[in-house]
């Protein structure tokens, strides 16, 4: 078979617009993810069953379903109800994007907050029992030891997670939404060119995730700063 | 003894300790006064650690009462926080804070607990680290120093908080053999000024020339209790005497 250059020349600028719709979904999904999962997370952590078991049960339903199944109920199941359609937040879920941010954000949130809890389970309990004997709160134990170093220990699976949120902004795709995957899909549909077309597509979403892996790497050795012995 | 300055600081009553159904502590009673230094020696597992982690609240104990500066444990937490602003703690694996510099690790619960200002609290901090002879390293970071030196900061880190009494979870058990005199230094001048002090510690040379009363612990209990001299050259109970055979023996 042959392997058209001139084509895929011709749509890499095409898909390419739709790096803004990919850019959003993946930032504005993340940051909201992140609230839900830091939310899900003093739940889980609150000592208090009726915090503690709605948060499990929310984690549970999210990470026990598809991705693309959530997507589809927010988008097709949502607007079924009057009371969605009545309410403020109809102006948003009216929009595919907006479904494909709220399916995305519920869904990372679920992930991210287990990655959390991973980090806080991994702090030392001497250190905390210094801050203890310190006199410091609960609260302020929290704040200034517990969440500054399950930061860190948290950060390498929560770079995966967002690595893995960029891949499944491409689902978006199903529900009209023009973001890289879908313009290539209406390209590949034109010219019937699957090979070329998806393939010069999954080389932009890799330079994509080289930049967040080396995004994430600065962060990591600022945040790891204080583990080296030589200063 | 009826000075005001010989005030009983600590008081344990009748205090008893279980974790499941294993008794860690039977019926402790302990009473010690401002000024007073007090070693507690015993086999591991005696309790030894249970007793003086009790006394901040580290632990809590089931039956009995513990009085600290009139101040009695309870659950509540405004009595906790009260015994521990007077209870400084140094703990065996020195616990400071990772991912602070030396000079934040001493400058935080100043700031939080005692509300102090960052200038003055910095200041403190500083005037402690000169003490414990580190001033050089306010600004490196726990890992970057030996162990004998991140214990001494974790010692000035209490002192900052202005405790009355001081207690040392085996504070040298941890360090290499080069290093346990740098801390047990700081400890002897610790003693010297008048700091009321508890140590759990195997240091028997420490025991001796600074403690005014020896605690022995053994399966949760105070088995004796006596003055240094007195202690190691005619120990009365026979569990004691095994103990002291057992570690002065080489």
């Amino acid at each position: 078979m042959s392997f058209d250059l001139q084509l895929i020349a011709e749509s890499l600028p095409m898909m390419l617009m739709g790096i803004g719709i990919t850019l959003k979904l993946l930032v504005i999904s993340g940051i909201l993810g992140l609230l839900l999962a830091i939310c899900l997370l003093l739940m889980r952590i609150s000592g208090r069953w009726y915090f503690n078991v709605p948060a499990q049960i929310y984690i549970y339903v999210f990470r026990g379903t598809p991705i693309l199944v959530q997507i589809f109920i927010v988008y097709y199941g949502l607007p079924q109800f009057e009371a969605v359609r009545d309410s403020v937040f109809w102006p948003i879920l009216r929009e595919p994007t907006g479904c494909a941010i709220l399916a995305l954000s519920l869904n990372t949130g679920a992930y991210v907050s287990e990655i959390l809890r991973g980090g806080v389970l991994g702090v030392d309990k001497g250190v905390l029992e210094a801050g203890s004997a310190l006199g410091m709160s609960a609260h302020q134990k929290f704040i200034y030891i517990t969440a500054p170093i399950a930061t860190r220990l948290a950060l390498p699976a929560y770079s995966n997670d967002v690595i893995s949120l960029l891949k499944s902004t491409a689902l978006a795709s199903t529900i009209t939404i023009a973001d890289m995957t879908g313009i290539a899909r209406t390209i590949v549909a034109d010219t019937y060119a699957p090979y070329e077309i998806f393939i010069s597509l999954a080389i932009i979403y890799m330079i994509f995730t080289f930049g967040l892996q080396k995004l994430f790497g600065v962060i990591e050795r600022y945040l790891s700063r204080y583990t080296k012995r030589e200063g | 003894m009826s000075e005001p300055e010989k005030r009983p600081l600590i008081q344990m009553q009748n205090v008893n300790k279980f974790f499941g159904k294993f008794q860690a502590l039977k019926n402790i009673n302990l009473e010690v006064r401002k000024g007073e230094r007090i070693v507690v020696c015993g086999p591991s597992g005696s309790g030894k650690s249970t007793m003086i982690r009790c006394i901040n609240r580290l632990e809590e104990h089931n039956e009995g009462h513990i009085i600290i500066d009139g101040n009695e444990l309870t659950n509540k937490v405004k009595d906790i926080n009260a015994v521990r602003r007077e209870v400084g703690m140094v703990f065996q694996s020195f616990n400071l804070f990772p991912h602070l510099t030396i000079v934040k690790n001493l400058m935080l619960a100043q700031q939080l607990v005692r509300k102090t200002s960052k200038a003055e609290a910095r200041e403190t901090a500083m005037q402690y680290l000169e003490r414990v002879k580190i001033p050089e390293q306010a600004n490196k970071y726990p890992i970057q120093l030996s162990g004998g030196q991140q214990q001494r900061v974790a010692i000035a880190r209490a002192l900052c908080m202005k405790p009355e009494i001081m207690l040392f979870d085996e504070p040298t058990s941890a360090l290499d053999p080069e290093m346990i005199n740098e801390v047990l230094e700081v400890m002897v001048d610790l003693a010297k000024e008048g700091m009321t002090m508890i140590c759990v510690t195997h240091e028997m040379g420490f025991a001796r020339s600074v403690a005014d009363r020896i605690i022995f612990m053994d399966l949760g209990e105070i088995v004796e209790q006596a003055p240094p001299k007195e202690f190691f050259d005619s120990p009365k109970n026979d569990r004691t005497k095994k103990f002291l055979s057992q570690i002065l023996s080489h």
